[in-house]
């Protein structure tokens, strides 16, 4: 029987993504100095996952980096080795290098053996690190210098044996190992080389019969310590010995002088061969060490389950579904909405002492209906904490390489967006960031010749403003220079004048090709960009507008269309209709006094509201409706707020306050002035939201012509 | 967004028969959905329609043309409702449970047309189809395809594409999108 192996591996590439992105949220949030344990054992969780996963699925060059990893973490987790800067710089780039060969992986994209054999250097290389910091013993034995060797020796007389212990055991401590076939395996450690080794062995035994091998892996630390019962992993020589299988290859082929070179040139020849799976091709050569791993894998993950056990009950809260399916159920509840509702009028009808029974059913099939259809409309909701999230990591980065000082904040983070908006707003806001830090945040030095903090801010935020939602990109760097972009304008041919207006300079920044950075470097400044950024933005329907102020920074904001957006809405009643007001905009609601609603020689009227006189807005006169009351005291007045101009809306009553799903009515219709959408209520009818952003606006006029009397 | 043809309103007593045949006929582009307004009969591909159903309670848009009823919801997305009867002063503009809204789709755009009553489906061949008179119906000529004979009937076919997308019946922005 075959089972078609290929749906599972879609499932693991995106749960190993998911898994390092996680892993790098943690990494990025962990207290060097204090390391919350927790946080500690959910990346080695992370990193244990994706190598059991890419075990049973025999993708084995991420079992690599991750074993080495997952080891290191296991050390750190443990309190055998202090976390330190370079250890989250080292598992960051550990991370990349994953996601670099799960890609290859996924969507055959090339992988830099180099930088996989690089990275793999580096951990091993920590790993190996002596730990002056840590405070287990059997650790603070590896003083300065250790070095690790396993010696390989043939079969040999007791007293022989004895006798080339003993004066092993001059060099430094020793240990013994298992045997292998026939002979024994010694673990000596020392701060001697192997060439000191093998003259001591060379007494007793012909140089060519002795293997020494230096235990770089820290497979060989974790078999120690668990001689040591400190250990983790269950007792596995064999396997141990086998632990890195390119170790025990490369120890084959060059008696094992020197790890780290070797290894490096090892890996990347199958990459030149063109072998996009580096290390299947190396597992080739030497199908014993493949043997190895998998058994080696096989017992690891064994070993470890015991450990892992209890907190993974907690940890898979969540399943996959795809959107199809998420939208398909959403049409479905749409019309069982309807339906529901069209049950609850037939029943209306009915006379209620009669049909009690059948009444109380229908009024608990609308509450269901209506929590069912709540619950289904949060599925394609997410919050933009989900694009917020990678960003720390690439402003770190960035201004580590930009030797930038910048702390990243972010809020509005729960804002919710539509699954489609939030993917299709990653690119553009990336690009926006990494402008910002590249030619937005000044250095250092120069912050503080401005008289401004050596460390620059960049924020990120995203809230619901006038029937959008509006992401900004707000750095307190230089500001934008009109000069140089108009300089720049005329050296590719623009033609611009000199009188046009700042946000028209702005503007140009987005022309293809335009940049004004003095150098092109890696990270932005190739002109490319801007346009693209624009152009995206309107294809989702949005606007981008940018303030900025020299020697004070630049906001870059983009408004995106409510498209599916939820918002938390004001009903109110106007004579038979109900309008959704976006309850950001509100302020409070109240009946005013007959004394506080003036008339304005006849061009409207005003309310005064605890001292300040408002515009009053009755809705009814500008929607054409029959309202029930005309007289402001006997309805209710809202007061909204929108960009610091205020008015009192009037309105016949308040009906209620719910989240309500935003439709847009251009999409079938047409853009209609003071409102910027629709909703469709619980009983399937549909209300519209009032543009009250816009209604403010058009109102300003009055509003001054208020301000003038006060 | 919806596209799933025909799903007649179950609730109303109209009969549209033949309705579910139309994939029988060889050449699909001539066959037209019947309807009356007033005491004309009208014709419109029937390719361009998504269903009929009954008219219901319409949510109304402020300051819109008298003819936009307003908005209903049609399986979750938001559908303009426009009575051809008021803009065309034909019939009577009367609401009740035998009031048909033929929902059309047209390049993407999902709108309800709401008329005296539908007919049925008929065939017709190209021969059959008569240039359109120059006068005598409420329609401007440029929106009209021909006249249709079949037996006694006549039908005034409409294309409706061109008439819903025009600027006379503001149902899609004109600039821009």
């Amino acid at each position: 029987m075959t089972i078609d192996m290929s749906q599972f591996y879609q499932v693991f590439f995106d749960e190993t993504e998911e898994l390092l992105a996680e892993m790098e949220k943690l990494l990025l949030a962990i207290d060097i100095a204090a390391p919350d344990d927790e946080d500690l054992n959910a990346i080695f969780r992370a990193a244990h996952s994706i190598k059991g996963g890419a075990g049973t699925f025999g993708i084995t060059d991420l079992t690599e980096i991750t074993h080495v990893l997952e080891t290191l973490l296991d050390l750190l987790r443990k309190g055998q080795m202090a976390l330190t800067a370079e250890h989250v710089d080292a598992f960051l780039e550990a991370k990349d290098t994953l996601k670099m060969q799960l890609d290859g992986h996924r969507l055959h994209t090339p992988v830099d053996q180099a930088a996989v054999a690089h990275v793999r250097a580096r951990l091993h290389a920590l790993a190996q690190k002596p730990q002056a910091t840590a405070h287990k013993p059997s650790v603070a034995l590896r003083a300065p210098g250790m070095r690790y060797f396993c010696i390989e020796l043939p079969a040999m007389s007791p007293s022989d044996s004895m006798a080339l212990a003993g004066e092993l055991g001059l060099l430094g401590a020793l240990a013994p190992s298992t045997a292998a076939a026939g002979g024994t395996c010694l673990i000596l450690e020392t701060t001697r080389d192997s060439n000191a080794i093998l003259d001591i062995c060379t007494f007793l035994v012909a140089s060519e019969d002795v293997r020494i091998t230096e235990q770089a892996c820290p497979d060989a630390l974790a078999d120690v310590e668990a001689d040591q019962g400190y250990g983790f992993f269950e007792p596995m020589n064999e396997a141990q010995l086998a632990g890195s299988p390119l170790l025990a290859a490369r120890a084959e082929a060059a008696q094992g002088y020197g790890f780290f070179s070797p290894l490096s040139e090892f890996s990347t020849a199958p990459a030149a061969d063109g072998n996009p799976n580096g290390y299947e091709g190396a597992a080739a050569i030497d199908p014993h060490g493949e043997e190895s791993t998998g058994s080696l894998v096989d017992e690891k993950r064994a070993g470890v389950r015991r450990d892992t056990e209890k907190p993974a009950v907690s940890e898979s809260t969540s399943i996959r579904v795809s959107v199809e399916k998420v939208d398909q159920l959403i049409n479905l509840v749409g019309e069982l909405v309807i339906t529901q509702a069209m049950i609850e009028q037939r029943t209306d009808a009915l006379d209620p002492l009669l049909y009690e029974r059948l009444m109380n059913s229908v009024t608990q099939l609308t509450r269901n209906t209506r929590d069912l259809q709540e619950a289904v409309m949060s599925i394609r909701m997410m919050p933009m904490e989900y694009v917020f999230s990678r960003f720390p990591r690439m402003v770190r980065d960035l201004a580590a390489k930009l030797g930038k000082k910048v702390e990243f904040v972010t809020s509005g983070a729960a804002t919710e967006l539509d699954k489609g908006l939030i993917e299709r707003i990653v690119d553009p806001l990336t690009h926006l960031v990494r402008n910002s830090i590249d030619h937005g945040i000044e250095m250092p030095a120069q912050r503080s010749a401005a008289g401004k903090g050596e460390t620059g801010r960049l924020s990120l935020s995203a809230s619901h403003q006038g029937g959008n939602i509006v992401i900004e990109v707000t750095d307190d760097g230089g500001g934008l220079s009109r000069e140089r972009i108009l300089a720049k304008a005329r050296e590719q041919g623009l033609v611009v004048a000199d009188a046009i207006s700042d946000a028209e300079v702005w503007q140009l920044i987005f022309a293809p090709g335009f940049s004004t950075a003095e150098e092109v470097t890696d990270i932005s400044g190739r002109g490319v960009g801007m346009d693209v950024v624009k152009r995206n933005i309107d294809a989702m329907g949005g606007a981008v507008d940018i303030r900025s102020a020299r020697g004070f920074g630049t906001t870059i904001s983009i408004s995106l269309p409510l498209t599916l957006a939820i918002l938390d809405g004001m009903s109110v009643r106007v004579g038979e209709e109900v309008y959704i007001l976006p309850l950001g905009y509100v302020v409070e609601s109240l009946q005013p006094d007959a004394a506080d609603v003036k008339d304005i020689s006849g061009q409207g009227r005003v309310t005064r509201v605890r001292g300040e006189y408002l515009p009053l807005i009755a809705l009814h006169d500008l929607f054409n409706i029959t309202p029930q009351h005309r007289d402001p005291t006997a309805g209710i007045l809202v007061i909204l707020e929108s960009d610091g101009k205020r008015a009192a809306l009037f309105v016949d009553e308040l009906v209620g306050q719910q989240q309500v799903v935003v439709k847009n009515l251009e999409s079938n219709y047409r853009k209609v002035p003071g409102i910027s959408g629709a909703t469709i209520l619980g009983d399937g009818g549909v209300s519209l939201i009032i543009d009250v952003a816009a209604l403010l606006r058009s109102n300003r006029q009055s509003a001054d012509d208020v301000s003038f009397i006060n | 967004m919806e596209n799933s043809a025909a799903t007649t309103a179950d609730n109303q007593p109209m009969a549209v028969k033949g309705f579910g045949n139309k994939s029988g006929a060889e050449v699909t582009g001539n066959e037209f959905l019947a309807f009356t307004l007033g005491r004309e009969e009208y014709g419109i591909d029937i390719l361009k329609v998504q269903e009929i159903r009954g008219y219901e309670q319409v949510t109304r848009i402020a300051n819109a043309p008298e003819f936009v009823k307003g908005v209903v919801n049609l399986r979750g997305i938001i559908v303009p409702i426009v009575d051809m009867r008021i803009k065309f002063q034909l019939g009577e503009p009367t609401y009740d449970q035998f009031t048909v809204v033929i929902i059309l789709n047209i390049g993407g755009r999902v709108m309800g047309m709401v008329v005296d009553s539908v007919s049925d489906v008929i065939t017709l061949q190209p021969e059959q189809v008569k240039p359109a008179p120059t006068m005598g119906t409420a329609f401007n000529t440029d929106y009209l395809i021909g006249l249709g004979t079949l037996d006694a009937r006549m039908l005034i076919l409409i294309d409706i594409d061109k008439l819903m997308s025009s600027s006379e019946m503001g149902l899609i922005e004109q600039v821009g999108s």
